[in-house]
């Protein structure tokens, strides 16, 4: 039997369509359930006493006054888990779920009152004593590695139960954790050739605002928890709960409602373990939902300093790069770890090299911890890259866009060793970015343009587990661990189950997860849910249809390859017959269901898991800015970008997740960072004064071209996307601001630093720059 | 400290006692159970706790619960099935205007209460009226573009 949708390049039942989200109706009538609007039965709500000081010893800490206030039930301190190992992070187990004798950020959960209402928790905290005998703060990377800087963690690294990093390296000081590589004869390469790029450069701390902030309800039953959560990743926030508290995993149920946007806020494990240790304090379900002061210091983007150079020869070749990183990542490694390996791995870019030299780390400081943000790692070291392959290209008098081809690496050559090879087009790609931004035409001089292009690798570890069932009447539930967080998960999970059961999408109804009959999916991240869940949402759907097939061959008694679906009937020898008919004719009566499971594992019966990574994310943007050289003010006029996703399920939920990752790059490039003193004090912790885009930040055009080649391991040939505009486009702006005038080494460009910088090269460089 | 209040919140009549210092989101959230107010930034800059009060877009989250009385008061329950609700929907549905969906409700609200005011007159005018509502999901042109398609249909002037 064919399957229609295995013929290329036809429009099906659903793959290829921009059906209407399956969401978007609830959300309107603000119908749709996040965790905040969930009210478990006797539910407690708790308020967090958080640390004034970056760095310091709890001298004494007396909660009475708290646990005499009306209202209060109970309150939670680090005495409170003296019966468990009270340490967790899925990188490096170097957490405590509440704090312990000592602080290391301002904002650090001291201690957690439940009460029967908000106010009265709220107001409790003020009746909690606690003194304080401060230490030395190193409240940067570079406090935290000069000589003598105040150790920030004692005792051995403990790797967590996630890391997937292989053997972790002991701690140096205050740096928690290394990565690098390093091939050919970079010392000689850089001796021979005809030009040398290199800076100092440095990336800000990034908040990234999901509306809805970290939210989390917990009830801690004795022999089980329940917990609901804002969480991108339900199973590893069981697993992690299940090791703290010494309850099997099956004893832990995490449900997850609607996210209000993640972009990797919400990854791993953040709130839960305070709120389920509240919770086992109190007795009853406690909800924890943070103000957005406190999500802007329970995870934030690495901030970082990278010193690069780069070599090419004198047509242009780039021969050569050494690169060193020193990634902050605050009081708590949280998923630092990878996100420093992330930005090493991206540091080549994607170009043929002799030689390369890459050094990344990963540094305690006393800030908030630093976690996942959308395209972590490339969108820290792309810019820099790219913009020494500008500067290079303008030192030699040659197009950008020409070196760029020229240096590109080409389908199937060599990203690192033991990896996959390129799996896409980058000169087709890159040349239309550059397209859509009219590169080449004649600008006015305070104008310039930019393209980038970068390797992420996506898919994270794919394991992921569906279930597909069709139901007596027809109707169709998937069952998979995806999150939905704004990008459409549901939406797309449920095209793929209709398209392979030959329906409408309409037909098909995929709910949210709980772990506790969900079937197991790793995580929502790296752009992996279309490709990895959505590959098992297709092998579950082709289980059912398996199932039906059998049953309609023998109930029209025909041969399998003779039938035919379509409009949710099964036809062959002359006679048609529903989906509705056979499930009632396999069980009987009016009951019963078709079950289908699906799976993908590493080396598993799909091969394009067998080799790391899942697929590579194409981090490709072209920009086009304005300069005012009075003022310093830059203003993006348009963006382009690539979707390079193999098959486009839902092309319209596509074309958003590259504007909304388009503006996130305005904002990253542009405007936002989060500064902290040298006490540790974050000092803009509202969105009074940390600012993201608004509507009257969106550019006047944002191109985003979809590009289907076929050539992603997922259902249908799909690969993700929705990251790569983030790491890409933030280069782009930085080069198009080069190509006007301005070569800058530090983000955001802010028009204070742009004027500074402009001055600066009035003063440095008179000649070259008029 | 409590006050006695009488207002109308989406065509019912509410008449009873808030905390004089009780917030407007809170009490629409926790008391009425309307989830569509969200509560996000609490210091009136995400639009996201946007409701209309006699017609006017506030932020709930900084404005008291008492100040409604002798008000009519709207939340997006409120809008629901009305011929403004249905053709702002279908319009965000056609340009796959929705994410995540917290901001939603909010922009819906703020549309409404720009309907007939002269602050449509251009694309620029709406992005400056709708720039005290945040998304982070979008990046904003769908929204935009939806809420074009609907300003446009109703403005006469531009047929």
């Amino acid at each position: 039997m064919t399957r229609l949708s295995e013929t290329p390049g036809r429009v099906g039942t659903a793959v290829g369509l921009s059906v209407e989200r399956v969401d978007a109706r609830d959300k309107l009538a603000g119908k749709a359930e996040f965790t905040g609007d969930l009210h478990p039965p006797f539910m407690l709500y708790g308020a967090v006493l958080r640390s004034p000081y970056a760095h310091a010893l709890i001298e004494h800490l007396d909660v009475r006054g708290a646990q005499d206030v009306d209202g209060v039930v109970a309150v939670l301190t680090g005495d409170d888990l003296s019966d468990i190992d009270p340490y967790y992070g899925h990188a490096l187990r170097d957490r405590p779920v509440v704090a312990i004798g000592k602080v290391r950020f301002v904002g650090e959960p001291v201690a957690v009152v439940a009460a029967v209402t908000q106010a009265i928790a709220d107001a409790a905290l003020a009746a909690i004593e606690v003194s304080y005998e401060p230490l030395e703060v190193a409240a940067s990377v570079d406090a935290a590695l000069a000589p003598g800087a105040p150790l920030i963690h004692e005792g051995a690294v403990r790797p967590g139960l996630a890391h997937g990093l292989g053997t972790l390296p002991e701690r140096e000081g205050n740096i928690c954790y290394s990565y690098g590589f390093s091939r050919g004869d970079t010392a000689s390469a850089f001796d021979t050739a005809a030009v040398v790029v290199e800076g100092e450069y440095r990336f800000p701390a990034v908040y990234q605002y999901s509306m809805e902030t970290h939210t989390t309800i917990a009830h801690h039953r004795g022999d089980d928890i329940v917990v609901w959560s804002s969480c991108q990743h339900p199973f590893l926030v069981r697993q992690e709960i299940s090791e703290l508290f010494g309850l099997a995993l099956d004893r832990v149920e995490v449900i997850v409602p609607y996210l209000g946007g993640g972009f990797g806020s919400k990854s791993y494990t953040k709130m839960e373990p305070l709120t389920v240790a509240m919770s086992r304090k109190a007795g009853r379900p406690v909800r924890i939902l943070n103000r957005v002061d406190e999500s802007m210091v329970t995870t934030r983007r690495h901030n970082m300093k990278c010193r690069m150079r780069t070599a090419a020869s004198a047509d242009g070749e780039l021969v050569a790069r050494e690169v060193e990183m020193w990634l902050d990542t605050g009081a708590y490694a949280d998923n630092g770890p990878r996100v420093t390996a992330t930005a090493g791995d991206a540091a080549p870019g994607p170009y043929r090299w002799r030689a390369m030299d890459v050094k990344a780390h990963c540094v305690y400081t006393t800030t908030s911890p630093s976690g996942s943000y959308r395209a972590f790692g490339s969108t820290h070291v792309q810019w820099i890259g790219e913009s020494q392959v500008d500067e290079i290209a303008r030192r030699l008098g040659l197009d950008r866009l020409e070196v760029r081809r020229a240096n590109l690496l080409g389908r199937g050559e060599e990203v690192r060793p033991g990896a996959k090879g390129v799996d896409a087009d980058l000169v087709g790609d890159i040349e239309k970015v550059a397209a859509a931004i009219d590169w080449g035409a004649p600008r006015a001089p305070n104008r310039g343009v930019g393209v980038s292009i970068g390797l992420l690798a996506a898919g994270a570890h794919p394991v992921s587990m569906a279930t597909v069932r069709l139901g007596p009447d027809g109707g169709v539930t998937v069952l998979v661990g995806t999150t939905e967080l704004g990008q459409g998960a549901r939406t797309v999970m449920g095209q793929i189950a209709a398209e392979v059961l030959g329906l409408e999408s309409s037909r098909v109804r995929v709910i949210g997860t709980d772990t506790a009959y969900t079937p197991y999916d790793r995580s929502t991240g790296a752009s992996r849910s279309t490709t990895v869940a959505g590959k098992a949402v297709e092998e579950a759907a082709l289980d059912v249809l398996d199932a039906l097939l059998e049953t309609a061959a023998d109930v029209l008694e025909v041969d399998r390859e003779q039938l035919t679906i379509g409009d949710g009937a099964v036809a062959g020898g002359g006679r048609t017959m529903s989906y509705e008919q056979l499930v009632q004719k396999r069980f009987g009566l009016a009951g019963g269901e078709l079950i289908g499971h699906g799976r993908v594992q590493p080396r598993g019966g799909s091969g394009g898991f067998a080799d790391g990574p899942v697929f590579w994310e194409i981090c490709v943007a072209g920009a086009e800015v304005e300069v005012d050289t009075e003022t310093g003010v830059v203003t993006v006029l348009r963006t382009s970008s690539v979707a390079d996703v193999g098959r486009a399920i839902n092309p319209q939920l596509i074309e958003r997740q590259d504007e909304g990752g388009a503006l996130q790059g305005i904002g990253n490039a542009m405007f936002e960072e989060m500064r902290f003193n040298d006490d540790g004090l974050l000092l803009n912790d509202t969105l009074l004064d940390y600012r993201i885009p608004s509507f009257e930040d969106v550019p006047a055009s944002m191109a985003c071209t979809i590009v289907e080649n076929g050539d992603g391991p997922g259902p249908f040939g799909a690969k993700g996307c929705g990251e790569g505009v983030l790491a890409g486009l933030p280069a782009a702006i930085v080069n198009a601001l080069a190509d006007a005038g301005v070569a800058m080494n530090e983000l955001p460009l802010t028009p204070e630093r742009v004027w500074n910088q402009i001055q600066k090269q009035r003063t440095v460089e008179p000649k070259e720059r008029t | 400290m409590s006050e006695t209040i009488s207002a109308i919140v989406n065509g019912r009549a509410f008449d009873g006692e808030v905390e004089a210092n009780e917030l407007l989101l809170d009490f629409l959230r926790d008391r009425l159970g309307l989830i569509g107010v969200r509560q996000s930034c609490e210091v009136q800059v995400c639009g996201t706790c946007t409701v209309l009060v006699d017609g006017r877009p506030v932020s709930s989250c900084c404005f008291l619960a008492c100040d409604i009385d002798g008000k009519v008061v709207e939340t997006i329950e409120g809008l629901v099935g009305t011929p403004f609700h249905d053709e702002i929907s279908a319009a965000f549905v056609r340009h796959a205007a929705v994410q995540c969906g917290f901001c939603t409700p909010g922009m819906v609200l703020t549309a409404k209460a720009l309907m007939g005011t002269t602050d449509l007159a251009s694309e620029a005018a709406v992005r400056h009226a709708m720039a005290g509502n945040l998304c982070r999901c979008t990046g904003y042109r769908s929204i935009l573009d939806a809420l074009m398609e609907v300003f446009d249909a109703h403005d006469p002037t531009r047929a």
